[in-house]
């Protein structure tokens, strides 16, 4: 039961937040700290301290002078860290900097041009953050919060309107009434399948037990995808309200939030969530007087991929070997503890309370028919802005490479559009699209019918200098690793399909290697136990159906168009560039490199071991490959 | 016996002998022990009422959980084509030698060193090459390699006092 | 006239009904399509790893028949083209996962892997064998594990689990590195958990878990030894399970074919164990009766089932002076074999004793230290049914067309009590044969204990004699009998005397049997049992051979000679914590 009603939070935390000068926010996302974002927040401390500049960490009945916090990820990694003096936006903030940034910008208000953001497009200068297009062409709905308010403080969550759809739905909506609205907005589940959320709650609503469960799955293993971790660490409470209200929707009265060991951050920020939660009588018994009790707990992984997948996770927290089940049944009739258990994921979670803030309705208008609502990208690899986006479902892929994440780039960095080649969405259980698909909308049903997935929302640009058969290798070999063991054809399977694939890359491969690398990867999908089985298959099959060429090229010709396939390539000194200069002999590092001073050298191929040291070290580009 | 537990005992009881738990509880087991021993596992497992098998197979099914103890200090040194060739392997036991490991062991008695094999570091031009905790050395000779560890033990000692 | 309530699949155009089966699975098999998987067991929780039983469901696809739960209406085809291409790549997978050198292994014959490669008619693989070289486990004398030929379809953990409740081994690694093992991967000697009831290896569908069946050798040398005698006693289960192996159908009794093919293997006397289980009766029952009239340590446990006896002393070493002091029928059939030929002017060692037993705990409990005189062993060697049936056919001999011989007396005498040894709930039965008419020498009439025989997992009886009544129980498979320990253990079940097998179904179910699935099987053996029973003097006190022995060699019923020869002792295996 609530100790101190959600206005009175709200009053008194605005009234206190009004006694600040002036507020300092640095991005404390897992990209800026890997940046150094907190030698930047430790400097914005001991220099405020010996310019004697008043500031507070917190919002509280004593604080004044310049309020400094730590927010969650803003999504604009490849140019962190980031930090915004009131509407102020910087990049690239090097703690050196932060003297300037005081004595300027936070004491006079001045503005440090270097700091600001310019746009490699048009040459730009950009204040603020929302004249930088990388976050202009984005609706960010869910990740608005995350990067403005400090996820530390649930007060400044409730001030922002917090806990008022939890409040609502718990005081004002009958469960089905709940479940009739998420229905009606139509939001999918944002982890994979696309499973309609709604259908979910009210199938569990309708379980005759008394004992029902809401996890959170916070399991996100997808090489390339940090969506969910950054929710989590910028706005737990979200996440707590979007559990509250399912536990509304379908009587649960225990929830688990299971989150990956690797994040951390992500697992201190949702304690911290729950722990003030638990203070202010949120959470706990007799939830806004509806006299249904709901509690949350954290759960970390141990690590293991597979356990992203429903029954595997659950698996887990019961404190087995994180091994799929079959189903039926449903975990939404049998889940943990052989109870009614909803699994939804952090994403998806976060959202509901904007669902609801919204009304259905509103909600349902952004998107596509089939598909409502925004979605999170973490868009990686040969693009110019790597970061954390969130557009509108049914944006095409050629929008968001070329709009928001700022083009695709060379490989030494450059940004060049056409240097397009393909992009893999949706991690090691997606697809690739290619040049044709660039106007593809990105949408569940879409995705779907081109062999890809959204899976969480991973999207790697990659440009002409990345071979595709690598690439399914790679995520291959990521499968293969963490196939649970269970059942034959992902367990044998996968590293089958491996081991034909690097028999391709290193030149072994045959048209029929092709040929039964397809009918093994169509019988993965179509007969592994779980969607990690299923899918694990998707780069393979549409790397073959989009790049097929490729293949062939590594089969028949044995070489690699893209020149990336180390077994493949010819080392070979070019006579007429070569000067004989001997830095290529020195750098051989099994003296496979011959050739007198001043005279051109060669390369016995029987010696090379193919690592490219003399190519790397040639300052005349005399070496090829 | 039960004395020698009794960190154990401790995670057992904040966690209610509940087998359930046997996740959270072998991570918090083994941030006591840094791994986890196989006494200690049986050990939970017969407070759990569970069968040590299942614990076994819990233990070695998630990446974080580790049956074997590993040092303070890890060399990994780099088993790729470059490295091979250019004497990784004599490399190798010179470390062995040096810190006394026998076939199949990878850790010294003292749990100060773990040796482990990686296959190619990315960094060719520098064969061999031997990393240890965060640094990387390039074109170790085995003399190297072992001053390296006497580097460290004199730094552990110089730490102890 | 069709029930309109009755539901029905249509399987390959075929309308069956739906009649409580827990999946498709059932329903095809029942419609006559036998499909081959690997980690379907009735008896076991849905796996659904195997992925063998693909069947293809209109309007949903390619579908594993063991996961879906049959509704009214469905169409299946069994054989379509995409089927059987996607069941032949997952078996290529399984054939290239290990070492599957049929040639070269103990399951060769009676491989369900061999089987479907060979009933699809796959002559090469498109993989590449990853042939991984693992060691054979053989350090138990029971069981023998070789991981490169698992297949990790999960019976065996989920016997041991699900019906055994030992856990004695798990999943362990994960991945392609996944594996079977038991705690901390020691050797299967070294577990602390096993007790060698060998029920993994009655589910194991490959050679990957198979009693041991080194002895056999030994069981030659002893054969073709210039000195040496060798006698050979066949539990009663072998008796309804060997025959399968040559084609007769399961139940029916090949006793007498089994006497004429040991005699041709070379064997120089030819018994039965179910003379000892006579025996066995005779001083279990007297030492109930003894134990019931002093309300000494009840309820008294039987102690023939030696997987149930490792049990108690490693899991609930509390009921150990519960157990019957009794040694098993085999066990007391060794030494009294000895015995009796030393009486004879024979040297101990001279004569060699080999158990036929449907059993691999049996072959454990033959190399107890305690069993042991003199570095002699009571029991020189056992060997499985199974293994008896390898010798039959090594030696060429034409099993199901032999002419039907005696056993050897005295030790080939029996009574019914004595064989329905093999069934569960027999023991019980034949005890309180012997009790009844011990306690009431009035009785007329045999009585007859049906609710004692398998009907459900848990049965009772009561034995009334004047006032006086004897409540016993009886249970099979060690799940139940922990379940069984605990109510009495709370206080909820009161209990005098209770019988346990640590197999479902008593010995016809052993690891040493011929494989089987299902309940059918073992049901139609133990009813071959009751059918000899039928044909024989129906109490253990009615073998004159038995009761010719007290005196001769054994003195007085319960007497120091009859307990230094044919009781024993137990000791707590749990470790102290």
């Amino acid at each position: 039961m609530l100790n101190k009603d959600l206005k009175k939070i709200t009053e008194e935390f605005n009234s206190q937040y009004k006694q600040i000068a002036g507020r300092i926010t640095i991005c404390g996302g897992t990209g800026c700290v890997a940046n150094g974002c907190m030698k930047v927040y430790e400097a914005f401390q001991a220099e405020m301290k010996k310019q004697k500049v008043t500031f507070c960490l917190e919002i509280s009945k004593e604080c004044q002078g310049h309020y400094l916090s730590l927010s969650g990820c803003q999504g604009f990694c490849a140019h962190g860290p980031l930090v915004t003096v009131n509407d102020i936006f910087y990049t690239h903030v090097k703690p050196e900097d932060v003297p300037e940034i005081i004595e300027k910008t936070v004491v006079k208000g001045e503005v440090i041009d270097r700091l600001l953001y310019h746009n490699p497009a048009t040459g730009d200068v950009c204040e603020h953050k929302d004249d930088i297009p990388f976050y202009a062409k984005q609706q960010r709905i869910l990740l608005k919060d995350s990067g403005r308010i400090n996820p530390r403080d649930i007060h400044e969550y409730i001030a922002n309107g917090g806990y008022a759809q939890a409040k609502r739905v718990f005081t004002e909506m009958t469960p089905e009434e709940v479940c009739k609205e998420m229905i009606e907005s139509g939001l999918r589940g944002r982890g994979g399948a696309g499973f309609p959320t709604g259908k979910k709650w009210d199938s569990a609503r309708l379980e005759k037990e008394p004992k029902k469960y809401i996890v959170c799955n916070g399991d996100e293993g997808d090489p390339g995808a940090f969506m969910d971790s950054a929710v989590m660490e910028g706005n737990p409470n979200a996440v707590l309200e979007g559990m509250m209200i399912a536990a509304r929707a379908t009587g649960a009265d225990e929830g688990v939030v299971y989150v990956r060991m690797e994040y951390p951050l992500a697992v201190r920020s949702i304690r911290a969530a729950i722990k003030q939660a638990e203070e202010l009588g949120i959470l706990g018994d007799n939830v806004f007087g509806s006299g249904q009790n709901f509690r949350i707990r954290v759960m970390e992984g141990a690590g293991a991929y597979v356990c992203g997948e429903a029954s595997a996770l659950i698996a887990s927290v019961e404190g087995r070997r994180g091994m799929p089940r079959v189903k039926p049944p449903r975990t939404s009739s049998k889940g943990l503890f052989q109870k009614p258990t909803v699994v939804n994921n952090v994403e998806t979670l976060a959202l509901v309370p904007k669902v609801y803030e919204m009304g259905a309705k509103e909600f349902k208008k952004i998107g596509t028919e089939k598909s409502s609502g925004t979605k999170t990208f973490a868009v990686t690899g040969h693009v110019a802005n790597t970061g954390l986006t969130e557009v509108p479902m049914g944006t095409t892929l050629r929008q968001l490479i070329d709009n928001v994440a700022g083009g695709t780039t060379n490989s030494d960095g450059t940004i060049n559009k056409d240097a397009f080649k393909a992009a893999q969405i949706g991690g090691p259980s997606g697809g690739c699209l290619t040049k044709d698909q660039l106007d593809l909308p990105l949408d569940f049903d879409s995705l779907k019918s081109v062999g890809a997935m959204i899976g969480s929302g991973g999207l790697v640009v990659m440009n002409e200098h990345t071979c595709m058969v690598n690439v399914a290798r790679f995520f291959l070999e990521f499968t293969k690793n963490e196939s649970c063991g269970k059942c034959v054809p992902c367990r044998e399977g996968t590293d089958q399909m491996l081991s034909l694939l690097t028999d391709i890359v290193e030149g072994r491969g045959t048209m029929e290697t092709l040929d039964t690398l397809e009918e093994l990867a169509r019988a993965v999908q179509k007969t592994s136990l779980c969607g990690l089985g299923q899918s694990a298959p998707n780069p393979v099959l549409s790397t073959l159906k989009n790049f097929r060429e490729e293949y062939i090229a590594h089969v028949k010709d044995k070489t690699c168009p893209a020149g990336v396939c180390k077994a493949l390539a010819k080392y070979r000194i070019l006579a007429d560039k070569c000067k004989g200069c001997g830095m290529c002999k020195r750098a051989c590092p099994v003296g496979a490199i011959d050739g007198q001073v001043g005279k051109p050298h060669q390369i016995d191929a029987n010696k090379c071991i193919k690592c490219g040291n003399c190519q790397r070290t040639c300052k005349f580009g005399a070496v090829t490959r | 016996m039960t004395e020698k537990f009794a960190p154990v005992d401790k995670v057992l009881e904040e966690f209610n002998y509940d087998s359930s738990k046997l996740i959270p509880i072998l991570q918090h087991v083994q941030d006591i022990y840094s791994y986890l021993p196989e006494d200690v596992m049986r050990y939970v497992a017969d407070k759990l009422n569970i069968s040590p098998a299942k614990v076994f197979g819990v233990a070695t099914f998630f990446a974080h959980f580790s049956i074997k103890p590993k040092g303070k200090h890890i060399i990994k040194v780099c088993n790729g084509t470059a490295c091979h060739v250019k004497g990784s392997s004599a490399l190798i036991d010179a470390i062995s030698k040096k810190l006394n490991l026998k076939a199949g062991q990878d850790t010294s008695a003292d749990g100060m060193f773990t040796l482990e094999c990686v296959y190619c570091l990315g960094a060719c031009g520098l064969a061999p090459v031997m990393v240890m905790d965060q640094s990387v050395y390039g074109q170790v000779t085995p003399e190297k390699a072992t001053a390296l560890i006497d580097d460290m033990v004199k730094q552990e000692a110089a730490h102890a006092k | 006239m069709e029930n309109t309530a009755q539901k029905f699949v249509t399987i390959e155009g075929k309308k069956v009904a739906i009649e409580g089966e827990r999946n498709l699975l059932e329903l095809v098999r029942k419609a006559g399509f036998n499909i081959t998987t690997f980690c379907y067991q009735p008896e076991l929780a849905v796996f659904g790893a195997c992925r063998m039983c693909l069947v293809e469901l209109e309007g949903k696809g390619v579908v594993t028949s063991c996961t879906v739960p049959p509704k009214d209406g469905m169409v299946i085809h069994v054989n379509t083209d995409e089927v059987r291409k996607l069941r032949r790549i997952n078996l290529e997978l399984l054939l290239a996962s290990g070492n599957h050198d049929c040639t070269l292994c103990e399951k060769s014959g009676n491989c369900k892997l061999q089987r479907m490669a060979k009933d699809m008619g796959v002559t090469s693989v498109r993989f590449k064998s990853k042939n991984v070289k693992t060691q054979r486990d053989c350090t138990s004398s029971a069981l023998v594990r070789d991981p490169s030929k698992c297949i990790l379809c999960g019976n065996c953990v989920r016997v041991c689990n699900e019906i055994q409740s030992i856990g004695a081994i798990d999943f362990a690694c994960r991945g392609y590195k996944a594996k079977i093992a038991t705690a901390f991967d020691k050797s299967m000697c070294e577990s602390k958990e096993c007790v060698s009831c060998g029920q993994c290896a009655r589910v194991c569908p490959t050679g990957a878990l198979t009693p041991n069946s080194a002895e056999v050798e030994d069981v030659y040398k002893a054969i073709n030894h210039p000195t040496k005698k060798v006698a050979v006693h066949i539990a009663p289960a072998v008796r309804v399970g060997l025959g399968e192996i040559f084609g007769i159908p399961a139940g029916v009794s090949v006793d007498g074919k089994i006497a004429a093919a040991l005699r041709m293997l070379g064997f120089d006397y030819v018994y039965d164990t179910s003379f000892a289980a006579d025996l066995t009766i005779v001083e279990e029952a007297s030492e109930f009766i003894r134990r019931f009239t002093e309300k000494d340590h009840l309820p008294q446990l039987t102690s023939c089932c030696p997987a149930w006896v490792s049990y108690v002393e490693k899991f609930v070493p509390e009921f150990i002076p519960n157990l019957s002091s009794a040694r098993s029928p085999m066990q007391m059939m060794g030494p009294v074999l000895k015995a009796d030929f030393v009486e004879r002017g024979g040297k101990r060692e001279d004569l060699v004793v080999v158990a036929v037993m449907p059993c691999s705990a049996k072959k454990m409990e033959a190399k107890l230290d305690k069993f042991y005189v003199d570095d002699n062993p009571d029991t020189d060697h056992v060997v499985t049914t199974v293994a008896l049936a390898r010798m039959i056919k090594d030696a060429g001999i034409d099993f199901a067309n032999l002419a039907d011989e005696e056993f050897d007396h005295p030790f080939g005498t029996k009574t019914g009590g004595g064989v329905i040894f093999g069934a569960s709930g027999g023991v019980m039965e034949a005890a309180l044969r012997y009790a009844a008419a011990e306690l009431d020498p009035k009785r007329e009439g045999n009585v007859i204990f049906e609710s004692l025989r398998e009907t459900k997992e848990f049965r009772e009886a009561e034995l009334k004699v004047g006032d006086i009544k004897v409540r016993v129980a009886v249970t099979s498979g060690l799940k139940n009998a922990r379940k069984l320990l605990e109510d009495v253990k709370a206080g909820k079940a009161h209990y005098d005397f209770i019988e346990v097998m640590s197999c479902q179904g008593g010995c016809v179910a052993g690891a040493g049997q011929p494989q089987y699935e299902g309940w059918k099987i073992r049901k139609q053996r133990a009813k071959g049992l009751y059918a000899d029973d039928a044909k024989l003097a129906y109490k253990s006190q009615d073998n004159k051979d038995v009761m010719a022995l007290y005196g001769r060699v054994l003195d007085k019923i319960g007497g120091p000679k009859a307990h230094q020869l044919l009781h024993t002792h137990y000791k707590s295996q749990k470790e102290a914590k």
